[in-house]
């Protein structure tokens, strides 16, 4: 493991990308940072902008106007940046997977490297999802 | 000129206080955690968020704008944030005595950085930079008179002497200026002062994360924005000592003095780190009158308890 990728791994900078979401995995995604189960002690940061960012969380079903946006984003970014696609509606759709406007799931618009499964997931089911994503890049 | 560029590249200047800015920034982090009952990020944390950004991550040019302004700005930063930390570390360590007016030296190359952090927002081509970059010049205004008003009370309480290096002896040889009721209300200013030009939270709304999205750092991705980091790490160690220099007498380097020069710029440090955890952030309008109402009240009332001896 070279020293570039170890100094990656312990500085994941993430910025949260809301889909047409009904808002309870963006409640548990504020939960991580929160005092009981604090990310920063991983190195992992809340950011504001997409240009210092390193994880895409993506979350909530992708409709036809976020798609555009989705793909305007992930363009943005720098890279390496690694996506998560959160919840049922991020991985497949979920209830919404029949709906007129829908876009199809994360990884039909945009590369996805974890999924994290849950209507919403734990806030220990993210944790443990991003932990398999540091293992495997 | 060898001695030269060792002061400016390794041992007051940019690598020494590189690296105790970066410490200084991690225990900032973990007090912010405490605080707020987190365990906090481990001590190497703003190694890896620097080689990160400077190796790992790709540079984005903005395609409005100035890419060669946007590119030089950082570099400027932290130029002018290492030639500040030397003039002030160079006679706190006690190396060489500095020259005559070198606190006004000081003085312009603090502002430095603000200035290259403007010109770098503005020419990235971002609406919410500009916003980010007016509001900064409008922090620069209100704070800078106030800043330049502790100099002149610190100025005139060590008998007008205008060098670093005779108000360090003149505090060592009697009492410390924060001993006395003006040196008291100086250091309020003074911490004030070190909150904005740090950027701090109850005036970060040049960068404010939720509102603007970083603002003025919005469009800095990979090695520019890993110097701008930099700079904040050299910054956050300058202004503490040169505080640490004007009213507390400075460091002293010999036995058991050491431990007592650290506890102080740490002190400061914590100080600020407090402030930040405890307000919520201003308005622009409400900075401005918050320096150049009050502060400035205060500060002249310190120089005017000097002018009478107290």
């Amino acid at each position: 493991m070279g020293f570039k990728s170890y100094c990656f791994k312990k500085s994941l900078w993430v910025f949260h990308f809301g889909g047409a979401s009904c808002n309870n995995c963006d409640i548990e995604i504020l939960d991580c940072l929160t005092p009981r189960h604090d990310l920063e002690r991983f190195g992992i940061l809340l950011v504001g902008s997409i240009r210092h960012a390193d994880v895409l969380l993506v979350n909530g079903s992708i409709n036809n106007h976020d798609k555009e946006r989705l793909i305007e984003i992930y363009k943005q970014a720098p890279k390496p940046i690694l996506v998560v696609a959160i919840g049922a509606c991020g991985c497949t759709g979920g209830i919404f997977a029949d709906s007129i406007t829908f876009a199809g799931p994360v990884d039909k618009v945009i590369p996805v490297d974890a999924y994290i499964p849950g209507c919403p997931p734990k806030p220990e089911a993210i944790i443990a999802g991003i932990v398999k994503l540091v293992q495997k890049s | 000129m060898a001695a030269d560029l060792f002061y400016f590249l390794v041992f007051p200047g940019l690598l020494f206080s590189a690296v105790a800015g970066a410490s200084l920034s991690w225990f900032d982090r973990k007090v912010t955690a405490r605080v707020q009952f987190r365990k906090g990020p481990p001590f190497l944390q703003p190694y890896y968020d620097f080689f990160k950004l400077l190796l790992v991550k790709e540079t984005i040019l903005p395609k409005q704008g100035s890419p060669l302004i946007f590119l030089l700005a950082p570099v400027f930063s932290v130029f002018g944030a290492t030639m500040a930390a030397v003039f002030i570390l160079l006679p706190l360590f006690n190396i060489t005595a500095g020259f005559r007016g070198d606190l006004l030296v000081i003085f312009y190359l603090l502002t430095i950085p603000s200035f290259s952090y403007i010109m770098g927002s503005l020419a990235s081509g971002n609406p919410l930079a500009a916003v980010g970059g007016s509001r900064e010049m409008k922090l620069i205004m209100s704070y800078e008179l106030t800043f330049l008003l502790l100099i002149a009370g610190v100025i005139m309480k060590c008998g007008q002497q205008f060098d670093l290096n005779s108000i360090i002896e003149t505090q060592q040889a009697g009492t410390p200026f924060i001993g006395s009721v003006s040196g008291v209300l100086l250091f309020i200013v003074g911490i004030f002062c070190i909150q904005a030009k740090l950027a701090l939270v109850p005036f970060d709304m040049p960068e404010a994360e939720a509102e603007i999205t970083e603002g003025i750092f919005i469009e800095y991705s990979g090695s520019p924005y890993a110097l701008i980091k930099l700079t904040k790490y050299l910054m956050l160690f300058a202004l503490p000592a040169l505080l640490t220099a004007l009213l507390m007498g400075g460091f002293r380097l010999d036995g058991i003095q050491i431990l007592w020069s650290i506890l102080k710029v740490m002190g400061i440090v914590l100080l600020l780190t407090l402030i930040r955890n405890t307000n919520p952030r201003i308005k622009i309008k409400q900075a401005v009158n918050f320096f150049l109402i009050w502060m400035n009240l205060i500060a002249v009332i310190a120089i005017v308890l000097i002018a009478f001896g107290y």
